[in-house]
C-alpha cells in the first residue's frame, strides 16, 4: 500500500523501536499522547456514538413504546411488540428474508466467479470484459429497480421477446407470488455481481503462477488445479464476497419497495421491508414494532457474522 | 495466466460474450433508450440501433416539474461529497491515533469502532429518524448527511493501511522534531494515497447511492430529494414514458459509471487490502 521506497525499510523495522526513544520522559509523554489520541478519535467516536451506538439503546427503549394520538412514541406497551414477533406472520417474514438471502448469495458469488476465472487468461480484450461486467455496480438500487421494471414491462420487454423466440410464455414478473421473489432475487444478483467480479478478479490475479506450473507438471487437470489450488488461494476474496453479499441481501430494501412493494400479498415482504413498512410507509408510524424488528435484524446480523467468521474463516487460507 | 489452446479460447469468448449480452443489456437499454423516440423504445424488442436518436427525452426529464432533477442532482452531489469528506477526516484522525499514539485506551476504542461495523443501518434507522426530527433540522440538507459523517469501516481500512507504514521512518521523523499533525499530513497521508483514494471512491458511492435514508427524510419535503428518490418519484409520475424515465436514470448514472470505469482499480485495492491480507 505504501510507496516502494518506504517498503524498502522492511517489515522487521515495524516492531523494533530504539529503546532510548520510548523510555525518555515516558510518563508525561504518554499522558500527552493519550490526550492527543482522545482528541483524534473524538470526531469519529462522537459521530458513531450519537448515530450508531446510542440509537441501539434507544431502539431497545422504543421497542417497548406505543404511539400516542400525535404519533409520538410515548405510551408504554411493555413487551407487546415482542409478542408480535412470535406470531406466524412474522415467522413468514423471517422465512422469506432467509430464503431471499440464500437465493441471492449463492448465484451472486458463483456467477461472478464463473466470469472472473476465464478473465485471468492472457487473451486480448479481457480488461474490457472486466470493466464491462463491473458496470452494474454503478447502479443505485432505485436506478436498477426502475430499469429492470422497464426491462420486464410487457409493452417493452426484451426479456419477454427473447422468451417468445423460444416459445415460452412470459410470466407476470412482479405480480405472481413465486415469480415476484425470483424477479427481486434476479435483480439483486445482477446488482451485486459487478462488485463481486472485481473482488474475485483481484483475488485471482494474485494466484501464484509457480504453484500452478508445478501442479501442471505433476499432471493435474484444469478442474483439479482450480479446486485444489486456485480456490484455496482466492479463499480470502471469496470469503469477503460471501460476507458482503450476505449483508447486502439481508439489508435489501429499495428493490423490494420499488419493484413489488412487498407484494403480491406479502410474498416479498422481508425483514427490512417490514421495518420500513411499519415505521414509515403510509404514515404507519408504528415505531415500536419497527424498532423491535430492527433488534431482530441486529441479532440475525451478528449471528451470521459469528457463524461466517467462526466457521468459514477457519477454512480461509491466508498467505 | 496460462495461454489456452484454440478450442478453449473460442469457448471462453463464447461464454463471456453470452454473459456480456445478458448482463449488459439493461445498461445498454438505459444509456441508449434515453436517446430513442418513444415508438422505437416501445417496439418489441426495443430498436436500440434505429438511428433516429433524439435529445428530447433528456430535455423532458431534466425539465419535468414534478420532481425537478437539478436540485436533486445538487443534493446527491452534496451527500456524496459530504460523506466522502466526513469519512476521510474522521477516519484519518482516528486511525492515526490507533496506530501511532500509545495509550491504554487504544485497544478498547479500536474494538468499539469495529463493533459499529456490525450494526446494520436498518436496525437504528427508526431512532435516528426520530432524533433528526426532534432536532428540527429535517427541512435542511444537513439532515441528509449528519448520521453518515463517521464510519467504523473507514477507520478499520485506514488503520490497516497506516499499520504498514515503517515504524522506523516514524521514529526518524519524531527525532527530526516533526509533530504528530505535520507527520500525518505531510508524510503519512501521501504515502497512504491508494488506501485514501479507495475509501474516497467507496464513501462517495455510499453517499450518492443512498436510498432508504433520503426516502424517509425527504418524504415531507420535495426539495430534499436526492437523485435516487427522485427516480423513484419519477417512476410513479412518468409511468407513461419509459424513454423519459431512462433519460432521467442515465443522468443519475453519469458520475457513478465514470467512477466504476476509471476508479475500479482504486476501489478494489482499497477493499482487498483489508480482506486479502
Amino acid at each position: 500500500m505504501t510507496a516502494p521506497t518506504l517498503l524498502a525499510a522492511g517489515p522487521a523495522a515495524r516492531t523494533d523501536r530504539p529503546p532510548g526513544l520510548t523510555r525518555r520522559g515516558a510518563a508525561p509523554a504518554r499522558a500527552r499522547e493519550t490526550a492527543l489520541g482522545l482528541l483524534f478519535v473524538l470526531p469519529g467516536l462522537a459521530g458513531l456514538g450519537v448515530f450508531v451506538i446510542f440509537p441501539l439503546f434507544q431502539a431497545v427503549f422504543l421497542a417497548t413504546r406505543g404511539n400516542d394520538i400525535l404519533g409520538n412514541p410515548t405510551r408504554s406497551v411493555g413487551l407487546a411488540h415482542f409478542q408480535e414477533l412470535l406470531t406466524p406472520a412474522f415467522g413468514t417474514v423471517l422465512w422469506q428474508t432467509l430464503l431471499f438471502t440464500v437465493l441471492v448469495v449463492v448465484p451472486g458469488v458463483l456467477l461472478p466467479l464463473a466470469l472472473a476465472a476465464p478473465l485471468t487468461q492472457r487473451l486480448p480484450g479481457m480488461r474490457i470484459f472486466r470493466t464491462a461486467f463491473a458496470l452494474p455496480f454503478a447502479y443505485s438500487v432505485s436506478a436498477a429497480s426502475v430499469v429492470w421494471l422497464i426491462m420486464l414491462n410487457p409493452g417493452v420487454s426484451p426479456v419477454n421477446w427473447a422468451l417468445g423466440l423460444i416459445g415460452v410464455p412470459a410470466p407476470n414478473w412482479t405480480t405472481e407470488p413465486g415469480w415476484a421473489t425470483a424477479t427481486v432475487v434476479g435483480v439483486t444478483v445482477w446488482m451485486v455481481s459487478g462488485f463481486n467480479l472485481l473482488v474475485l478478479a483481484a483475488g485471482l490475479a494474485g494466484v501464484d503462477e509457480e504453484v500452478l506450473e508445478a501442479a501442471r507438471m505433476d499432471g493435474a487437470s484444469g478442474p483439479r488445479q482450480f479446486v485444489s489450488i486456485v480456490l484455496p488461494m482466492i479463499s480470502p476474496s471469496l470469503f469477503f464476497a460471501v460476507v458482503t453479499t450476505t449483508l447486502a441481501a439481508l439489508q435489501a430494501l429499495g428493490q423490494v419497495q420499488i419493484m413489488t412493494d412487498g407484494g403480491p400479498n406479502g410474498h416479498t415482504r422481508t425483514l427490512v421491508y417490514s421495518i420500513f413498512d411499519n415505521a414509515f410507509h403510509n404514515n404507519n408510524s408504528n415505531f415500536g414494532l419497527a424498532s423491535a424488528q430492527g433488534l431482530v435484524l441486529l441479532v440475525i446480523g451478528v449471528l451470521i457474522a459469528v457463524v461466517q467468521f467462526g466457521v468459514l474463516e477457519r477454512r480461509v487460507h491466508y498467505r | 495466466m496460462n495461454r489456452p489452446g484454440p478450442v478453449p479460447t473460442v469457448l471462453t469468448y463464447l461464454w463471456l460474450g453470452i454473459a456480456a449480452v445478458v448482463l449488459l443489456f439493461p445498461v445498454l437499454l438505459t444509456v441508449i433508450g434515453g436517446f430513442l423516440p418513444s415508438n422505437a423504445l416501445l417496439h418489441q424488442p426495443p430498436q436500440l440501433l434505429d438511428g433516429h436518436w433524439t435529445l428530447e427525452n433528456y430535455r423532458a426529464a431534466w425539465r419535468q416539474p414534478v420532481v425537478p432533477l437539478a436540485p436533486a442532482f445538487l443534493n446527491s452531489l452534496f451527500v456524496g461529497l459530504s460523506v466522502m469528506l466526513g469519512h476521510l477526516v474522521t477516519s484519518c484522525l482516528a486511525a492515526y491515533a490507533l496506530v501511532f499514539l500509545r495509550s491504554p485506551l487504544r485497544r478498547p476504542i479500536f474494538w468499539l469502532f469495529l463493533a459499529t461495523i456490525m450494526v446494520p443501518y436498518e436496525s437504528i434507522v427508526v431512532p435516528n429518524a426520530l432524533f433528526i426530527r426532534s432536532l428540527g433540522i429535517n427541512d435542511s440538507r444537513l439532515s441528509l448527511v449528519l448520521p453518515f459523517l463517521a464510519s467504523g469501516f473507514g477507520v478499520f481500512m485506514l488503520r490497516q493501511a497506516f499499520a504498514q507504514f515503517p515504524r522506523e521512518l516514524r521514529e526518524a521523523a519524531v527525532i527530526d522534531g516533526c509533530g504528530h499533525l505535520r507527520f500525518l499530513v505531510t508524510i503519512l497521508l501521501p504515502a497512504s494515497r491508494p488506501a485514501l483514494i479507495g475509501i474516497a471512491v467507496w464513501s462517495f458511492l455510499q453517499g450518492w447511492n443512498m436510498y432508504f435514508w433520503p426516502l424517509i427524510i425527504s418524504s415531507s419535503n420535495n426539495s430534499l430529494n436526492t437523485l435516487q428518490t427522485a427516480v423513484f418519484a419519477l417512476k410513479d409520475n412518468e409511468g407513461g414514458s419509459p424513454a423519459v424515465l431512462l433519460a432521467g436514470i442515465t443522468i443519475t448514472l453519469v458520475p457513478t459509471l465514470l467512477l466504476v470505469i476509471f476508479g475500479q482499480r482504486w476501489l478494489v485495492r482499497g477493499f482487498t487490502a483489508g480482506a486479502v491480507k
